[in-house]
């Protein structure tokens, strides 16, 4: 499992810092703000999860994050240096796998590396993402012939192959079935600990960020405010009967506003 | 057939044992081809058209040929099977023959010169074969020098009109009023232009094809999903690789809606382009033989050309199907 760590040893965990981040659309006229003087912290090698009601503005943090889109106010900051514009040391899976269905899994997997020539040094790390994700036997396959969750394997696979500092996840999990969502949680899990990048979880499912997180902060419906932090310091792996996680499932429920569960 | 001849109860019948199964639909067949051989061979045409002989000669092989597949087609295993399918058209071909070879040169009944029998286009291939050649391959330079400009040049516009908006703002109202205008209707203009009448249809039937081309990639290229612009953008693409390796496959499907639809301009483009100006080609063929009233000269020449874009646009569905691999539907 410890393949993309081990042989490479260019993964190096950011920190990613969020500074009076304010931000808002303006669509058909209407002012949107979306997210109202977010402050966060991430510590290199943290997994941190975001959790908030559907369409909080969650998702649009990681885009700022992942320097898609520049922040109205404030500034987002990658080891000390600003955010201005995407590179693969922050990469961003979304909740669809968003492949490219004109190539194989191998080359959707290559994208990164190719984008930026890297492919003829480093061809080895396909194989190497393939086998991490269980999927040599589909890296000729298309998109279209993958189910759900093994597109978003190649999707993880896609990112991985990078050596991302910084992980950005977007409900990567939203529209997968409950098994494979669970095993899923298990492998992210797992890559994380053995590649020890960062990692910035946006969810609306409180056990997944009680499963997989060292921190969970939990937003307000829009325009998105820190609501809470919780950190989480149980060890991997965790067990959603635990005394203690059944409290703070109930604790992070209550400060969402959801009661008597 | 009767080798299947097994009733409910398990016992098989006795024939199936004996009689070598037959392709009925082969033998019927193979009845009109040779019925047509004997007809254009044996009756005297009502005015000689020439080349009786050779068809006859040629519907009686095929009659042949589709007598001995009748009795043989079972122990051809696949190619038989391949060859069955055609079994109705087969015959549907036999009576054709048979019916037109009457119907024109041994009753008169369809007159001369308007129509011709099977045997009078095989005569003018016969007789001007060298000349008929020379035509085709006038038409298919002239062709293939407009048609590949045109996609190479519509192409790289549409993709810059789906692609920048500046180019978009600018170019888009321009295509979109010219677009519809048939290219014949630039004739005029262009052969006045163009140093020669060569350059001028070069011209056209660039525009002809360039035109659908553009459309039709500019609007693949502006209906990409933006998600996957954001996710190469992520993984380091600069723009040169969001372009050709991502905008462009995205947008392939609508591509090759506008090669097909450039492709069956580029063809009737081309036939009046060299109506009009050209000294050679199958077009200029056409308009030459229909003035001295040489129908059938004409028909035979639609029948090369008939063969020759279906070909075309056979190899343009091959391309398709290799490039777009995949889209197809279903599981591995």
């Amino acid at each position: 499992m410890s393949v993309l760590a081990a042989t490479d040893g260019t993964t190096r965990a950011l920190s990613l810092d969020i500074r009076s981040v304010s931000h808002h659309y303006d669509i058909a006229g209407t002012r949107f703000d979306v997210l109202d003087d977010i402050s966060l912290s991430v510590a290199p090698g943290e997994f941190v999860a975001l959790l908030g009601p559907s369409g909080c503005g969650k998702s649009t943090l990681l885009r700022l994050a992942a320097g898609l889109e520049a922040p109205r106010r404030g500034v987002l900051l990658e080891d000390g240096d600003q955010i201005v514009t995407p590179d693969p040391s922050r990469l961003l899976v979304f909740q669809d796998p968003t492949l490219f269905p004109w190539r194989t899994v191998r080359k959707n997997i290559a994208t990164g590396l190719e984008a930026r020539g890297l492919l003829p040094q480093k061809a080895h790390r396909i194989d190497e993402a393939l086998s991490l994700v269980r999927l040599e036997d589909f890296a000729d396959a298309y998109p279209r012939q993958l189910s759900g969750g093994m597109a978003q394997r190649v999707a993880l696979a896609r990112a991985l192959v990078n050596d991302p500092g910084l992980l950005l996840l977007d409900e990567p999990f939203g529209k997968l079935d409950s098994l494979t969502r669970l095993s899923l949680q298990n492998e992210l899990l797992k890559l994380w600990q053995t590649t020890g990048f960062t990692a910035l979880l946006v969810t609306h499912d409180v056990e997944e960020a009680l499963l997989l997180a060292n921190r969970v902060v939990v937003l307000s419906d829009r325009p998105a405010r820190i609501l809470a932090e919780f950190n989480i310091v149980a060890d991997y792996p965790r067990h959603r009967d635990d005394p203690d996680f059944i409290r703070l499932r109930r604790e992070i429920l209550h400060e969402l506003g959801v009661q008597n569960v | 057939m009767s080798d299947l001849a097994q009733t409910a109860d398990g016992r098989v019948t006795a024939t199936s044992v004996t009689s070598p199964p037959i392709w009925y639909q082969g033998l019927v067949a193979s009845v009109f081809w040779l019925l047509t051989a004997a007809v254009t061979w044996g009756l005297p045409d009502v005015i000689p058209w020439g080349s009786a002989g050779l068809f006859a000669a040629i519907t009686a092989a095929g009659g042949i040929a589709l007598l001995t597949l009748g009795l043989t087609r079972y122990r051809l295993g696949g190619l038989g099977d391949r060859i069955a399918v055609w079994g109705p058209w087969l015959i549907a071909l036999g009576v054709w023959f048979l019916l037109w070879e009457f119907t024109t040169a041994k009753t008169g009944w369809l007159p001369k010169p308007f129509f011709s029998p099977p045997h009078g286009l095989l005569q003018v291939y016969v007789a001007d074969w060298s000349r008929l050649l020379v035509c085709i391959g006038y038409s298919l330079r002239l062709w293939g020098l407009g048609f590949f400009s045109g996609i190479s040049l519509g192409f790289v516009i549409g993709v810059a009109l789906g692609w920048s908006h500046r180019f978009n703002y600018w170019g888009m109202p321009i295509l979109k009023l010219i677009g519809p205008v048939p290219a014949t209707a630039w004739i005029p203009a262009t052969f006045f232009f163009f140093p020669t009448t060569f350059h001028a249809s070069i011209f056209l039937v660039a525009l002809s094809c360039g035109i659908p081309v553009a459309i039709q990639t500019a609007a693949g290229v502006s209906q990409v999903n933006r998600a996957y612009y954001d996710v190469a953008r992520t993984l380091g693409a600069n723009e040169r690789f969001l372009v050709l390796k991502v905008a462009v496959p995205a947008s392939l499907n609508h591509v090759f809606v506008g090669l097909f639809m450039g492709l069956y301009y580029s063809f009737a483009v081309l036939v009046v382009a060299e109506m009009l100006g050209a000294k050679y080609g199958l077009g200029w063929y056409i308009a030459f033989q229909s003035a001295y009233s040489a129908y059938a000269n004409v028909y035979a020449t639609i029948v090369i050309m008939a063969v020759l874009c279906s070909g075309i646009v056979k190899l343009l569905f091959v391309a398709r199907d290799r490039l777009l691999l995949w889209q197809e539907r279903g599981l591995i």
